[in-house]
């Protein structure tokens, strides 16, 4: 196992573009410290963001885990291009005759996705510790470690929104198509959920069946922490809009999640195995 | 003998397309084998097969005593198939490191493997920055560096300047000198003249020939005969029934022998007639020669 890891870091680490984009996330995932620097001071008009609450615990993993997961794309692009580089240099090719297996070859790449989901999630964790020691209005033992189903909730959604982009590097085997791809397919998640409730059933019914849906079954398992802030919970009061959602992870969406990760490592090992090189 | 392949009725279809039909062959430790054929004969698609790239449709092969898996026989294996293929953003040294993680062997021999093919100079250059005889050149090291029992080409000097062509054939030289077993694919015959003792002969995915070089077709030779009578001598050697085919051309008779006679008996026997030969000449055919016609007459 150690090997395979070995063999994907060379790989990447000596590749100047994924090195770049690799330490750029890495950077963008500490920043989301800077948001505590965000501060209005216009005369009597005074606004802290640290100071609305967003960096309580627990609320604190629910925010910091939904933000930095919208920098998963430098990853993505990342992932994308070191599975299909590997066709258009065809050094898939000389992998599979220098020894190693079609097996060997797929797991290498899903462990590094594992590693980069792993070490983000240990990223994440750390960040949100400091911040909320930092300003958390609860630092109780008890609070601090509430709610930390976010967290393999954050490494799930990575692992799987990564396989994916792994899936779409084989499949298409240009990066730059494979990215439209996946572009295209957020999109088209949408367009059929739009469809469905528009024209074949029930609004409520297309709402069930999109959480099954791969991209978005993986968004869903982090929902918006914004309308949990107490300050926009209190202008919901004031206009009367009932704002009481479900923030929870429930096991049936890392169900959900892990299903179609298991159906894209296979998909992507069937699709490498029946080709010919 | 020790056995390296065994490949049993081996078959490929490209969809309509039959690439390699019911081919079997075994490679024996030790000699150096030379596959050939001429383009599109299912030299590469073999080549394929055996080292894990492309699927067969059907029949069978194993590596040694085919007990190992094929990705495990593949790393006691050396393989170049067509194109080098490296990462082209990395150094030689780089490239080379990766091999050895895949292979599973340690990274000592990457000094001697590259001062072998003449890279050792241009270690720290990008593949990107190479010349395609120097990628060909780092292939060879790379397919070198785990020590392995079979080295495996595929047109290796395809594509190079003279120079190049040279450079390589003298590294083959070398490495077959050292007693590793080599298969040779190429359609350069006089190429595979030069280093291979064995053959396997292809045409349209069919195996026409396996064995010995020297043995390829059962033919005895030819003469080529001049005198000043032609028409007389013709005329005598068409009635002798040692000789099958007898052609005159350009003032040169040339006589195909059906059984083994040397020169000297031949020349006797023609004076004793009262032909007396100012030109006498015996050959084999060349590769070449035998193998247009074994590919073409079958």
């Amino acid at each position: 196992m150690l090997r395979l890891l070995q063999i994907e870091f060379i790989k990447l680490w000596n590749n100047r573009a994924s090195k770049v984009l690799i330490i750029s996330y890495f950077v963008l995932l500490t920043s989301i410290a800077l948001i505590a620097a965000i501060k209005f001071d216009i005369g009597p008009v005074q606004f802290h963001l640290a100071d609305q609450g967003i960096f309580n615990f627990p609320y604190i993993w629910h925010f910091n885990t939904f933000v930095t997961a919208l920098f998963k794309l430098f990853l993505a692009i990342v992932i994308v291009s070191m599975m299909s580089n590997e066709y258009s240099n065809k050094t898939i090719k000389q992998n599979l005759i220098d020894g190693l297996s079609k097996k060997e070859f797929i797991l290498s790449k899903v462990l590094t996705v594992i590693s980069f989901a792993l070490i983000s999630t240990i990223f994440v964790f750390v960040v949100s510790m400091i911040l909320g020691l930092v300003y958390s209005d609860y630092n109780e033992v008890s609070i601090i470690f509430s709610d930390m189903e976010f967290l393999p909730a954050f490494f799930l959604k990575l692992v799987g929104f990564f396989s994916f982009c792994l899936f779409l590097g084989i499949l298409v085997k240009r990066s730059a198509f494979a990215l439209g791809f996946l572009i295209l397919w957020t999109i088209l998640e949408q367009v059929v959920f739009g469809l469905l409730g528009w024209k074949v059933m029930s609004w409520e019914s297309a709402k069930a069946l999109k959480r099954f849906f791969p991209l978005e079954s993986m968004s869903n398992l982090i929902k918006e922490p914004f309308t949990r802030l107490s300050a926009v919970q209190n202008i919901g009061e004031q206009i009367g809009e009932n704002m009481k959602f479900d923030y929870h992870v429930y096991w049936y969406e890392f169900l959900i999640v892990i299903v179609w990760t298991a159906i894209f490592i296979y998909l992507s090992y069937v699709l490498l195995k029946k080709r010919d090189l | 003998m020790e056995t390296i392949l065994t490949v049993n009725h081996l078959t490929k279809k490209f969809g309509y397309l039959t690439a390699v039909k019911d081919l079997s062959f075994t490679i024996e430790k030790g000699n150096v084998y030379g596959i050939l054929g001429p383009n599109g004969s299912g030299k590469s698609t073999t080549l394929g097969i055996i080292l894990n790239v492309v699927n067969r449709t059907s029949g069978d092969f194993s590596w040694f005593d085919g007990t190992t898996s094929t990705h495990d026989a593949l790393k006691k294996v050396g393989a170049i198939i067509e194109r080098p293929n490296f990462y082209p953003y990395m150094n030689a040294i780089q490239n080379l490191r990766l091999v050895c993680k895949i292979k599973d062997v340690p990274e000592t021999k990457i000094q001697e493997k590259l001062e072998l093919v003449g890279l050792w100079d241009r270690r720290n250059s990008k593949f990107r920055t190479y010349s395609l005889g120097m990628k060909q050149r780092l292939a060879i090291a790379s397919a070198l560096l785990n020590d392995p029992e079979i080295l495996i080409l595929d047109e290796p000097t395809n594509g190079l300047d003279p120079q190049g062509i040279h450079q390589i054939r003298e590294i083959i030289k070398i490495i077959a000198g050292q007693g590793t077993t080599i298969l040779l694919a190429s359609h350069l015959l006089d190429e595979v003249e030069k280093v291979c003792s064995h053959v396997i002969i292809l045409r349209k995915g069919e195996n026409l020939y396996t064995g010995p070089v020297d043995s390829m077709l059962a033919s005895h030779g030819f003469f080529e005969l001049r005198t000043a009578n032609m028409d007389q001598l013709q005329e005598l050697l068409e009635k002798n029934a040692s000789f099958g085919k007898v052609e005159n051309f350009n003032g040169t008779i040339t006589a195909y022998l059906k059984e083994e006679m040397d020169a000297e008996s031949l020349n006797k026997t023609l004076f004793e007639r009262g032909i007396v030969l100012s030109h006498i000449v015996k050959r084999k055919e060349s590769l070449e020669e035998q193998f247009l016609t074994l590919t073409n007459n079958n």
